[in-house]
């Protein structure tokens, strides 16, 4: 079974984030990268069907150079290898850009499989496996709580609202998971130094086929006008429970016209 | 006047539109005359025509088979992309559902254009507004390409009823083979509530780690229930087995933007403001006076969930 698990590096939804005033990108420069949170879940499926059916697990990832440090996360967690499509003129890419570049790269490997997260905490967009299915021709399983492979079908348990959807598709597929569906490992100090020595490939646009001039900023499909920080909250009011607490907040919901 | 393409959502449950469908007419109409578009099973659109006329709908593409609903996602892309490429319409409005974002994002590799998600306003110039990064950045954005798409948050526009002609038109669909790699098999619901839907509520109350365990969100839903409102959790409530993922708000669950929000027993995790920071009012019940919730509400009550909530819960009934 080959398994490729696309990574994200993101900027860390716990710390601050910003965009760059120069260009309205992401400030990914500045900011404390992580590997998205997500993707961690897709990494443990990905190595869960590994381990039960064989094969081998390979971490694609597009983005900066600095987005080693999400790569070897994968790989310190049993990942196998790794390609890295990084080319400045990536910079800006809107999502059906981006979904050209990983098209493109997926095109040059074996999969049965392919994983990711089912949202990065940065762009929030969570349409990556549709968009992959839309170019590369395979079944989105998208939204997974739950996966069983059998020979070459794949079922996944879509999470919604209250229940779930019961969906089956041939493979290759690809699959998108929520943090419902394992728990990750963490990567153990043996799998920490087996990363550093694992291969990890590094391709340009040149390299997938891809005209610079189609990807990027200048072309993206659409495009961030301006941006602003949230207006600050007018004071807001807090009172003690002095054994009146409950009054208080209904009065307070009275006045606002709530019951 | 320009055309507008509005994917109409349905609610499974209530029968007719779900809401979301009425907020992205309205929406539509910033940019021009809206035009329903029905995608699904034979005799759909006869349950929500009448909806779709009261809120502004010009006319109502009708594209029924039973095939629909056995695949996931692209056929009804697919369908929708074939009336793009006849009717040229100026733009395409899709509320902002899982199913609704990934419709969106085929539809625009399908005809070359860019989409933009989760947008809470449109203007008339065709520019959106979205909120990025846990509702810290208010952000302007264009599509430069193709038709624009837009996908409509939940909640952020309020529905505006506009008499519309609801002209019908039938729409002849032939579903390739392509979309129909993914199977459906089964729709399961596994919590029937009575309880309004998460993102389209416009009241919700929710609880945290400090609810303590899961028999005491007996308490959340108790205030939740006296107010007609949903209940959600912090992800520290559900990580903890207190309740469902799926009433999760916060960075890795819903993002909700109601009239009032409660939340009781929430420190306030920059994870959890990410899901509900755009609400319109914010009351916090927490028992620690530092907690950063209260940074973000408008009312506080400093105080033990335990006796405030119940004591309110009885008080707001009463009044009833």
């Amino acid at each position: 079974m080959n398994i490729v698990v696309l990574v994200k590096q993101v900027p860390d939804s716990g710390s601050e984030r910003k965009l760059d005033p120069s260009d309205n990108t992401v400030a990914r420069a500045t900011a404390d990268n992580v590997i998205n949170e997500m993707d961690e879940y897709a990494i443990e499926e990905a190595l869960t069907v590994k381990e039960a059916q064989g094969g081998e697990v390979t971490v694609l990832t597009v983005g900066p150079d600095t987005a080693t440090d999400a790569i070897r996360k994968a790989l310190s967690m049993g990942a196998d290898k790794a390609v890295h499509v990084s080319d400045p003129a990536i910079h800006g890419a809107c999502a059906p850009q981006t979904s050209a570049i990983i098209a493109a790269a997926l095109s040059q490997m074996e999969y049965d499989l392919v994983f990711c997260g089912a949202e990065s905490t940065d762009g929030q967009v969570s349409v990556m496996p549709a968009l992959l299915s839309e170019r590369l021709g395979i079944p989105q399983l998208s939204g997974a709580r739950k996966l069983t492979v059998e020979g070459s079908t794949a079922r996944v348990e879509r999470q919604t609202d209250g229940g779930y959807w019961a969906l089956e598709a041939p493979l290759p597929a690809i699959v998108s998971t929520w943090d419902t569906i394992n728990e990750p490992r963490y990567p153990s100090f043996k799998g920490i130094m087996a990363a550093k020595k694992k291969p990890v490939e590094t391709k340009s646009l040149a390299d997938l086929g891809i005209d610079p001039a189609t990807v990027g900023l200048a072309t993206a499909t659409s495009t961030v006008v301006d941006f602003a920080g949230r207006p600050p909250k007018g004071e807001g009011v807090k009172v003690p429970d002095e054994g009146d607490g409950a009054e208080k907040l209904v009065g307070y919901l009275a006045a606002q016209k709530i019951v | 006047m320009a055309e507008v393409l509005v994917l109409v959502e349905l609610n499974p449950a209530a029968g007719g539109p779900r809401k979301t469908t009425l907020e992205a007419l309205t929406a539509a109409r910033a940019l021009g005359e809206p035009s329903a578009v029905v995608i699904g099973a034979p005799g759909t659109a006869a349950g929500v025509k009448d909806a779709l006329a009261e809120y502004g709908a010009a006319k109502v593409y009708v594209a029924e088979s039973p095939e629909i609903d056995d695949y996931l996602v692209a056929p009804k892309a697919e369908v929708l992309a074939q009336l793009v490429t006849s009717v040229s319409p100026a733009a395409v409005v899709i509320p902002s559902s899982p199913e609704g974002k990934e419709i969106a994002g085929r539809l625009a590799i399908k005809t070359g254009s860019g989409f933009l998600t989760d947008v809470t306003e449109i203007a008339a110039d065709g520019t959106a507004t979205q909120v990025a990064f846990a509702g810290q950045t208010i952000v302007h954005s264009r599509v430069t390409t193709g038709t624009p798409i837009y996908t409509l948050r939940g909640n952020s526009v309020t529905p505006e009823p506009a008499p519309g002609a609801a002209t019908e038109e039938t729409v002849q669909v032939t579903i390739s083979d392509a979309a129909k790699a993914t199977r459906v098999v089964e729709r399961v619901v596994e919590q029937k509530s009575s309880r309004p839907e998460l993102t389209e509520a416009s009241i919700v109350v929710s609880g945290g780690r400090g609810v303590a365990s899961a028999e005491n969100f007996s308490i959340i839903e108790g205030l939740a229930d006296s107010l007609g409102a949903a209940v959600g959790a912090s992800r520290a409530a559900v990580d903890s087995g207190f309740y469902p993922h799926s009433f999760q708000v916060g960075q890795t669950g819903k993002t909700v933007s109601p009239q009032l929000y409660i939340a009781v027993g929430i420190s306030g995790a920059i994870q959890h403001r990410a899901g509900m920071q755009t609400s319109k009012t914010i009351v916090a019940i927490n028992k620690d006076p530092e907690a950063p919730i209260f940074e973000l509400a408008d009312f506080g009550v400093v105080g033990d969930l335990n006796t405030v909530v119940p004591a309110a819960t009885e008080q707001i009934t009463a009044r009833k």
